[in-house]
């Protein structure tokens, strides 16, 4: 056994005030077992991106030594880069975790859902998000998003109450005080729950670096053939890019989210390890939606948008 | 002023702890702009972000970037020019990582800067140098006293349309705190700021050198943010039960939770409650490393010495100092919900990890925060927005604290059990000294349970 001693922290703080990671850390933790205490079905949204790969951290930290209560649901947009699909397999593998996958890929394929013309997926993900937690009756559904990505993120609650058609109403959230979450439903309404809302870019690559947790290696600098569309670094492959006149270069790169390949942009960086990484980021001038996220350009308001008709 | 300057290395990030804090004004006290100048002076703001509110200030026909866009984040709120909700922001400086919640100041919306201040170690209640004290600021004060924010900042904001001027300062200064401390409030700290020309905000002000005081930020970054562990007994609400039953740990069975308050410790005598059945912690386990210490607000697992039925739902304390245990519940309130509560009504009350049923026996009183803390007796019904006292019958027995001496075993909510909605947050005892009410000559016999002698947090 080994004792503790508090840490220190800033000179006019109490021996005993946790890091802010550690402190981040620990609600997390709390809202996980919150979660597996009230709900039946809960199941965590994994993209093999990093956030979800620090949910799943927390999760096994939560439970353990018993494994983690939950499932994990993957929306395949059938646009993933192939590292982070072969990253999600070895990872639910080595924690035998059950996976479901909804692929957005058999909806255009059987007619569901029509391709958009400019050849973007992820805004084809809500359907086949809302259909597996209702076929699969899950209750509880845990995404990581964080409130610093976005401004109508910022005003969602960790419990956020999505009716039958996972539809968000900002107007007629719960007030969520102290640490107590209000996670009752009707049937066919579920919660979406979001234990990284308090987490900022930089403290999702601080905790990883402290937890020694391993990502796919596409969040590091490596050579890659990209294309530039609208002021972004966008993969070449079989989605549909480059069209005629955008001409495919060489360059050092590395991602700071992964999404669907058709609007997920890559930054260009020399930061291969982890402590490069972060040093880039706390220098970084643009937030981590507006480098890499073409989605959320569309308009002022298009996170809200998408949130309210179901997206995560 | 020197604190946030130069680059930001990953070594100083690790080594910062975080603060909680909630900011409360009225409408046109420049509230967002002291925000957005936090945020933007200590260069948390970035390069996209100010961009679109330099777009959208010139579609508005702005000259200068109006940094309020900076929080003002949902669509109505942009339509409106008005903050509707409870927004979080982020930010950080060397010393500190905070966490801000930005809370609406219109009278209607008290129940957000309920939900802003429950969960702040700090309150930023802001004024209008012009207008100084207003009702509104005596709602916020009181809001504070209520939610027993441990430190509160009275930011006496647009010094420079009063001409910088010392006296003016230090009468509003003067009032708040009288004002406060009838309350209970223990500590005011009270800065003058011109949010817009960005004094004492971040930098100090170079035209109120009568001011020797820290500048807000600098005050953000030294407030101490843990409450004193040895002054307040542990309390640990069981929300989970870990049983991996593998043939690795066959035996194993710990009591998943978060410390609310205090010290544990290997071998301290607790009690479980509602049970009473008394115990030893045989073992502590933080997230994977087993330690001889724990304490709030570490999210840890127990083991116990003895084999007890312990679930979901109980409270771990020590028996030196277990709370005791009531089906009768009075508490000070919030109504959080456009339908009204009533005496009689069936609600569940949520309680630390347990739900119970619970009935409405009475509504003795309902405050008028901004007058002074009057009481009106006997209220037909809580309204959205309202504050007053309640007595609840619960189902089942709790381990209900006085809010005074703890806040998240002192806390509850009141919820509607027919469609979940949350209708009502509650803080168990009287929220203000007597003495408050006397002072502001309102006639008023309720018992006073809690213990007001101090905040121990």
């Amino acid at each position: 056994m080994t004792t503790t001693a508090p840490t220190s922290g800033t000179a006019q703080d109490s021996p005993y005030a946790l890091t802010h990671l550690d402190a981040l850390e620990s609600e997390a933790v709390h809202i996980f077992r919150e979660v597996a205490g009230e709900f039946e079905r809960p199941v965590i949204l994994f993209s093999g991106g990093k956030d979800s790969i620090v949910m799943l951290h927390l999760a096994l930290k939560a439970f353990a030594p018993a494994a983690v209560p939950f499932a994990l649901l993957h929306v395949d947009t059938g646009h993933n880069f192939p590292e982070v699909l072969d990253f999600r397999d070895r990872t639910v593998a080595r924690h035998s975790l059950r996976l479901h996958v909804a692929s957005v890929q058999d909806y255009i394929d059987d007619g569901r859902l029509r391709e958009r013309p400019d050849g973007t997926r992820n805004p084809l993900q809500t359907v086949p998000l809302t259909d597996a937690i209702r076929e699969h009756r899950f209750d509880a559904v845990f995404g990581g998003g964080r409130r610093d990505e976005e401004k109508a993120r910022a005003k969602e609650r960790v419990f956020s109450l999505r009716d039958e058609f996972s539809q968000w109403d900002p107007r007629r959230q719960r007030p969520e005080l102290w640490s107590l979450y209000n996670g009752r439903h009707a049937p066919g309404e579920h919660v979406r729950v979001f234990p990284l809302s308090n987490w900022t870019e930089l403290d999702v690559w601080q905790y990883i670096a402290r937890e020694r947790i391993e990502l796919p290696e596409i969040y590091f600098a490596h050579e890659r053939e990209v294309f530039n569309r609208g002021g972004m670094w966008l993969t070449a492959g079989q989605w549909g890019g480059p069209k005629d006149g955008e001409p495919v270069e060489r360059r050092t790169v590395r991602y700071r989210t992964v999404g669907d390949m058709s609007c997920t942009g890559a930054v260009d960086s020399a930061a291969a390890t982890l402590d490069a990484v972060i040093t880039e980021i706390a220098a970084s001038r643009l937030t981590e939606r507006g480098a890499t996220r073409a989605d959320d350009k569309l308009s002022e308001a298009a996170m809200e948008d998408r949130k309210r008709e179901g997206y995560f | 002023m020197t604190s946030t300057s130069g680059p930001i290395t990953a070594e100083q990030l690790l080594a910062t702890t975080l603060l909680r804090f909630a900011t409360a004004g009225s409408v046109d006290d420049g509230k967002s702009t002291l925000v957005g100048r936090l945020l933007h002076d200590s260069k948390s703001v970035l390069a996209d972000q100010l961009e679109a509110v330099e777009r959208a200030s010139q579609v508005r026909g702005q000259a200068a970037p109006d940094l309020a866009l900076l929080t003002d984040g949902l669509r109505a709120e942009r339509e409106q020019g008005i903050t509707i909700d409870v927004a979080y922001r982020y930010f950080a400086t060397p010393r500190r990582r905070f966490i801000l919640a930005d809370t609406p100041g219109h009278v209607q919306y008290t129940r957000n800067m309920v939900t802003g201040a429950s969960t702040a170690e700090l309150a930023v209640v802001l004024v209008d140098a012009r207008n100084g004290v207003v009702e509104q600021t005596r709602r916020h004060a009181a809001v504070a006293a209520l939610l027993r924010v441990p430190h509160v900042v009275l930011a006496v904001n647009k010094m420079d349309l009063v001409g910088y001027a010392e006296p003016v300062f230090a009468r509003i200064a003067a009032e708040f705190t009288a004002y406060a401390a009838s309350l209970g409030v223990p500590e005011v700290t009270a800065i003058p700021i011109s949010a817009l020309a960005g004094d004492n905000v971040v930098e100090p002000s170079a035209t109120m050198d009568w001011y020797g005081g820290p500048t807000v930020l600098e005050h953000l970054e030294t407030v101490p943010v843990s409450h004193d562990l040895a002054a307040c007994p542990p309390r640990f609400p069981v929300q989970y039960v870990i049983r991996p039953q593998t043939a690795e740990h066959p035996d194993y069975r710990g009591y998943a939770g978060q410390i609310t308050s205090g010290l544990l410790r290997v071998g301290d005598p607790v009690t479980v409650l509602p049970s009473g059945r008394t115990t030893t912690i045989a073992g502590i386990d933080a997230l994977g490393r087993p330690v001889d210490t724990a304490w709030a607000p570490q999210s840890v697992t127990l083991l116990l010495a003895d084999d007890l039925d312990v679930s979901r739902g109980d409270l771990i304390a020590p028996t030196a100092a277990a709370p005791a245990v009531t089906q009768d519940v009075r508490a000070t309130v919030c109504h959080l919900h456009e339908r009204p509560l009533r005496v009689g009504e069936r609600v569940l009350l949520k309680h630390a990890t347990r739900t119970v049923k619970a009935i409405v026996k009475e509504l003795p009183y309902r405050v008028d925060l901004s007058r002074g803390l009057a009481h009106e007796r006997g209220p037909a019904a809580l309204e959205v927005n309202d504050i007053g006292a309640v007595v609840l019958r619960t189902a089942e027995p709790l381990p209900i604290d006085a809010y005074a001496d703890s806040r998240l075993t002192g806390s509850f909510l009141l919820i509607d059990p027919a469609d979940g909605t949350t209708l009502t947050a509650g803080m168990a005892g009287e929220a203000f000294p007597e003495s408050a009410q006397g002072a502001a000559g309102a006639e008023d016999g309720a018992a006073a349970q809690a213990d007001d002698a101090g905040w121990d947090f």
